[in-house]
Order: structure tokens, then sequence, then C-alpha cells
């Protein structure tokens, strides 16, 4: 009876992965690795070999990697501050830093757009200051900027939430035991908070490296990232096969980049947001 | 016992927002000395505790080690070392990385540290758990390694926050004992907290006694039994009889309208004050023989003797007694001099014994 109870419960989410999960997957495979004839070939996939799609690639490994180390940088301190603060805020804090995420993304990317742009708001302001205008909109550092302003609540988050759990107890321990701040810091607290270091590297890492929208938005059609390139095959070019060539080329990658990320987790805690 | 104070806690004062958590305290703590802050939770014992390990910091006051001033000294700069309640084990290292991680800190040689593993783990009975996570441990077990890693520092005190607090009543038994034989063959000072009481009298060479950040009453677990100063220490440690009663003069107290020959003396003529009488200490004898006469209203058998209820005077008196008399019978109630203590009624709030919630409306 139970177990009856199980699998009829269980059904709508089988039916959910199986629809969403399963058959676009199957899709991707399919298209990927055949022609407009419909015949087998690897001509799609190989297409990354290109030139331009070698740059794109990298640029975007490149990009995303800065990206996720700028997010690791502000978020790590702040998720530490906010841990010591016995505020009763706390919670209101964090929210704080999460609530950007309940906006639209789009929305966000093109404000960011907006403030960066040539006669843009940043701009005003420094010619009011009369400072020298910062042309970065068009670059890769606004792109960067539009990643880790859009993607640090998930670094946030997940860190956070792994700080938080750490024992008051365990760091007054290691305290008592003749460890000072540094000492405490380096063995005890951010070995205790890799698991949420790594949630929080995977949440931001695998977003910016398929991200188009925001490449699209702040990089002008100047700077293209794989993101882009993917995006044209399906929407300019119409050409499905070679756009699901390249996504999964740049799926072995995001699964290649969660592996080796996922070695330095030894697996004993799940934390964060997974 | 030497009579050398290693720890002294001068005047000290500690609040929190706008509450005093810790009153004008003082206290000295002797060498090799098992001292247990006991208290009710949220009468200052924890916080203590942890003035002296310098995980907090007073508001007024000094706190003296080995007579030299240590209040501003942060924790991993004091020579003792604290158990924790919850055993606050670093669970991402090996229990032979735990015990170690001090002796690192102190850059010990490699075999130096690896034989005072081994030591450690065979005092706390558990060689052989080198290469154990603490995950994998018991509870009982990750408080051994707990304490095997503060000992291995050879401090000159070791502080225990309710050590055994998380651990059930059997477990919490044998780690009694285990503590007090840790603490004989180390011949180091304890400094510990437990709200339990019969803990505290287990394994004390002096109990200290808190109630809302002040000190009730300093002295051994025989003093605190047997001689409570107040009516809340009376109350807290084990179970009593307390009654108001007059002073009427030199050993000779009035209680229930009923003259008790007692040994106090120095508490004046005709002055109201506290009458501790231990259940166990109560006779009941035949009606006729007895100061006051009552009839048995409740019985029930609690293995090692009988708790009864008995109305006389006007008072429910609790009785143990190994001799049973049935529920209505007619007893006289009789109480040796020395087994009355007598008490100042309470000054303040803190002294007084916790009113009791009525059961039912």
């Amino acid at each position: 009876m139970k177990k009856k109870n199980t699998v009829l419960l269980s059904t709508p989410y089988g039916l959910w992965i199986l629809g969403f999960t399963v058959i676009p997957l199957l899709m991707i495979l399919y298209y990927g690795l055949t022609g407009r004839d419909g015949a087998l070939t690897f001509e799609n996939i190989v297409l990354i070999a290109t030139e331009e799609n070698l740059k794109a690639l990298w640029l975007s490994i490149r990009l995303s990697l800065l990206s996720t180390l700028l997010c690791l940088v502000i978020a790590y301190p702040l998720a530490m501050i906010l841990r010591n603060t016995k505020f009763q805020s706390n919670r209101f804090m964090v929210m704080l830093f999460i609530m950007p995420m309940w906006m639209n993304s789009l929305l966000r990317i093109i404000a960011w757009q907006n403030i960066l742009e040539r006669k843009g708001v940043l701009n005003t302001l420094l010619e009011l200051l009369h400072l020298p205008a910062l042309n970065i909109i068009n670059t890769p550092a606004a792109i960067v900027l539009g990643m880790v302003y859009d993607f640090l609540p998930f670094m946030i988050l997940p860190l956070y939430n792994t700080l938080v759990k750490i024992d008051e107890n365990v760091i007054n321990a290691a305290h008592d035991l003749g460890a000072n701040n540094f000492y405490t810091f380096t063995k005890i607290i951010f070995p205790l908070s890799i698991p949420g270091v790594i949630s929080g590297i995977t949440m931001v890492f695998v977003p910016s490296l398929t991200t188009f929208v925001i490449s699209d938005i702040l990089g002008g059609s100047k700077v293209l990232l794989i993101g882009n390139i993917i995006e044209q095959q399906f929407q300019k070019l119409n050409n499905w096969h070679s756009g699901s060539g390249l996504s999964l080329v740049l799926m072995i990658f995001v699964l290649i980049s969660m592996a080796l990320v996922g070695k330095y987790d030894k697996g004993e805690r799940s934390a964060g947001v997974w | 016992m030497i009579d050398n104070k290693l720890i002294e806690l001068v005047n000290i004062t500690k609040r929190y927002g706008g509450s005093t958590v810790i009153d004008d305290l003082n206290l000295y703590i002797r060498e090799n000395e098992f001292l247990t802050l006991l208290g009710p939770s949220g009468c200052g014992k924890t916080t203590t505790l942890r003035i002296i390990g310098g995980f907090e910091s007073p508001d007024e006051g000094k706190v003296l080690f080995d007579g030299k001033d240590i209040t501003k000294l942060p924790p991993n700069e004091r020579q003792l070392n604290t158990v924790f309640q919850k055993y606050a084990l670093f669970t991402h290292m090996t229990i032979a990385d735990n015990i170690a991680f001090g002796l690192k800190i102190k850059k010990k040689s490699k075999q130096y540290i690896k034989d005072k593993i081994k030591y450690a783990l065979k005092l706390v009975n558990l060689d052989g758990y080198e290469n154990r996570m603490p995950d994998s441990l018991s509870g009982g077990q990750q408080q051994r390694i707990a304490i095997a890693r503060a000992i291995v520092n050879e401090p000159k005190v070791l502080l225990l926050d309710e050590p055994l607090g998380a651990l059930d009543l059997k477990l919490r038994q044998d780690m009694q004992y285990e503590l007090i034989r840790l603490k004989n063959e180390l011949g180091i000072t304890f400094v510990y907290v437990t709200h339990d009481q019969e803990e505290a009298l287990t394994m004390s060479d002096t109990i200290m006694v808190m109630n809302q950040g002040y000190i009730q009453q300093i002295g051994s677990p025989e003093d605190i039994y047997n001689e409570p100063e107040n009516a809340f220490v009376a109350d807290f440690i084990g179970e009593s009889n307390i009654l108001s009663a007059t002073m009427v003069k030199d050993r000779l107290v009035n209680i229930l309208g009923v003259n008790f020959i007692c040994v106090d003396e120095g508490f004046g003529q005709d002055t109201p004050v506290d009458v501790v009488i231990r259940p166990e200490d109560i006779d009941l004898v035949d009606p006729k023989d007895g100061y006051l006469t009552g009839r048995v209203t409740s019985l029930i058998f609690k293995g090692v003797h009988y708790e009864m209820e008995v109305m006389a005077g006007g008072f429910e008196w609790l009785v143990h007694s190994t001799d049973m008399a049935p529920v209505g019978t007619e007893v006289g109630i009789r109480v040796d001099p020395f087994d009355i203590q007598i008490m100042h009624k309470p000054a303040s709030e803190d002294e007084a014994a916790p009113v009791q919630e009525p059961e039912s409306w």
C-alpha cells in the first residue's frame, strides 16, 4: 500500500523529468548529431573548432571564471560579516542582498546598459563631477560587471547558509586550543564552508558560461560569447543542428567544470541551495 | 589540597543589553579543586565559565590567573582549555587531527604528538580511534574525544560547560565516574558547569550555587545539602520541606505553632526565619509521640524508599522513608534537632525558592 502511494506520488515528477529533461536532452542530442538531411554527422560538434567559435568559447570561459572569482571575493567577506553579526535583522540583511533576484533579470541588465552607456547615468554623473568619462559599455568589462551583479546572490546565499550553520563553539574550541583568528579561518572556518563555496561557484559559473542576454545587452554585438553564437544559430540562422551541436559541446564543458569543482567536495554534506 | 588560589574573579559584572546576568561576583578557585557552578538555566553559570575561558569579557571586574590579570587576554593565550556542551569537534578532521589541533599550534614534534594522541585516547578508553571521523562516533564517544582534545594540551584548568548534558542517564552516570578518575589521574583543576544537582553533589569538591546572577552559597557538597543558607539553595538541591517559622530563642524554633528544639544559634529572639527539613529526616511515629500529628494523604513507592505526603499542622509534609504508612493513617511527626536547618528569610528574590506553578486551574 505504502509503496503504491509512493509510486503514485512520484508519477507527476517522473513525467516532469521525462517531458522537460529527458526528451529535450534527447532532442538536442538528435539535432546535434544529425545534419539537415537527417543523416548522422559530427559536423555540428566539430563546428566548435572554427576560429570564431573557439574564440567565443575561450572568452566565455575566461569571463565566467573571472566573474565567479569576483563573486566569491565579494560574497565571502559579506557572508562572514552577516554570520558574525548577531543582529535580529540578520535574515533581513541577507534578504536585502538577495532581493534583486526578485526583479526581472532582463530589466536589471537593461538598467546597467542605461547606466554604462556613453551618455548614460554613470557618465553624466562623472561629467558633473568633472571626471573623465568611463567607456566600458560593449566591452568584456561590462559583461563581467553584469554577470557579477546578476549572479552575486547565488554566491551569497549558499555561502551564508553554510557559514551560519558552523557552530559558534567549534570556532570557540579552535581559539580555546590556541588558534589565532587567521589559523582558525584557514583550518576550521574555510574547510567547513567548502560545500557552500562549491555550490556558489557552480551556481555562478554555469549561468555565466551559458548566458547570452548579458553579453547581448552589455556587450553590444561587439563581444560574442559562446551563448551568443548558439543563440545566433537558432534565431538568426535557424540552424537547429549546429546550435544543438554547440550546446552539446558547452554541456560537456559544464560537466567537466562541475566534476573538477566537485573533486574538492568530499560529498559529506550538501549545502546551500542545492 | 593545596590552598593556592589559581583563578580569582574579582567584582565581575556582566550585562547583556539592559539585563545584568552577573552582578558583582567574587570567586576563587584553588589549585586541583573540582569546582562546580550549579544553578538553573539563566543563572549566570555559563557566562561565568565563558568569562574564565575568555569567550566573554566582563563589563566590570578582573579575572586573575596565578595572580596575573588575564581579563583582556584572548582565549588562545590562556592556559586553560574548555570542553563544550555539544562537543564542538572539528567534523572535517579525523579524531587524531582533532586531538593534535592544539599541539600542532604549539609546534610540538611529530613523535610527541603521536605519543600524546595515543596516551589521550587510552585515557578516555578509545584506543585505536585515531583515523575515525567524529560523525561516526556516538555522543558519549564524541564527548570523550572532546575531553582528550582538551587535556593533551596539559592545561592548568579544564573548563567543562555542561559536558554531559546531551547524554542519556546511564551514560551520564558512567561519565561522572570517568571524569572524577580523570581529574585524579591528571591532577588538574576542573571548573564544571551544570544544572544537575545530583551531578554536582557526586563529583565536586566545592559547589557554587548561583541564581539570577548572584552566588547563593559556596561550600562542600555536604554543606550545601545539609546546611543550605537560603530557601533557594534548599529548594534547588534535593527535595525539601521549606516552612516559615519563628526563632523563639537560640536553639528553639516555633514551626506551625509547635516548639522544636534545634541546634542553630545567633538568629535573635522571635525572629521570622525559614526552616528546611529534608524529607528523609522526618520520622513518622505513633501519633502520641509526635510533635505534630497528621494524616498520610499520598503514598508512592520509589524503589529505594517510599514517598509520602502527610498533612499536619496545615502543611503538606514530604516524607521519605523505608517504612510505609498507608493513605489515611494517623501519624506523628518528629524531627531530630540537628536535622532542622534554620535560614534567614530571603533578602531578595534570587534567594527565595521559586514559586511553584499551580498544577491545575
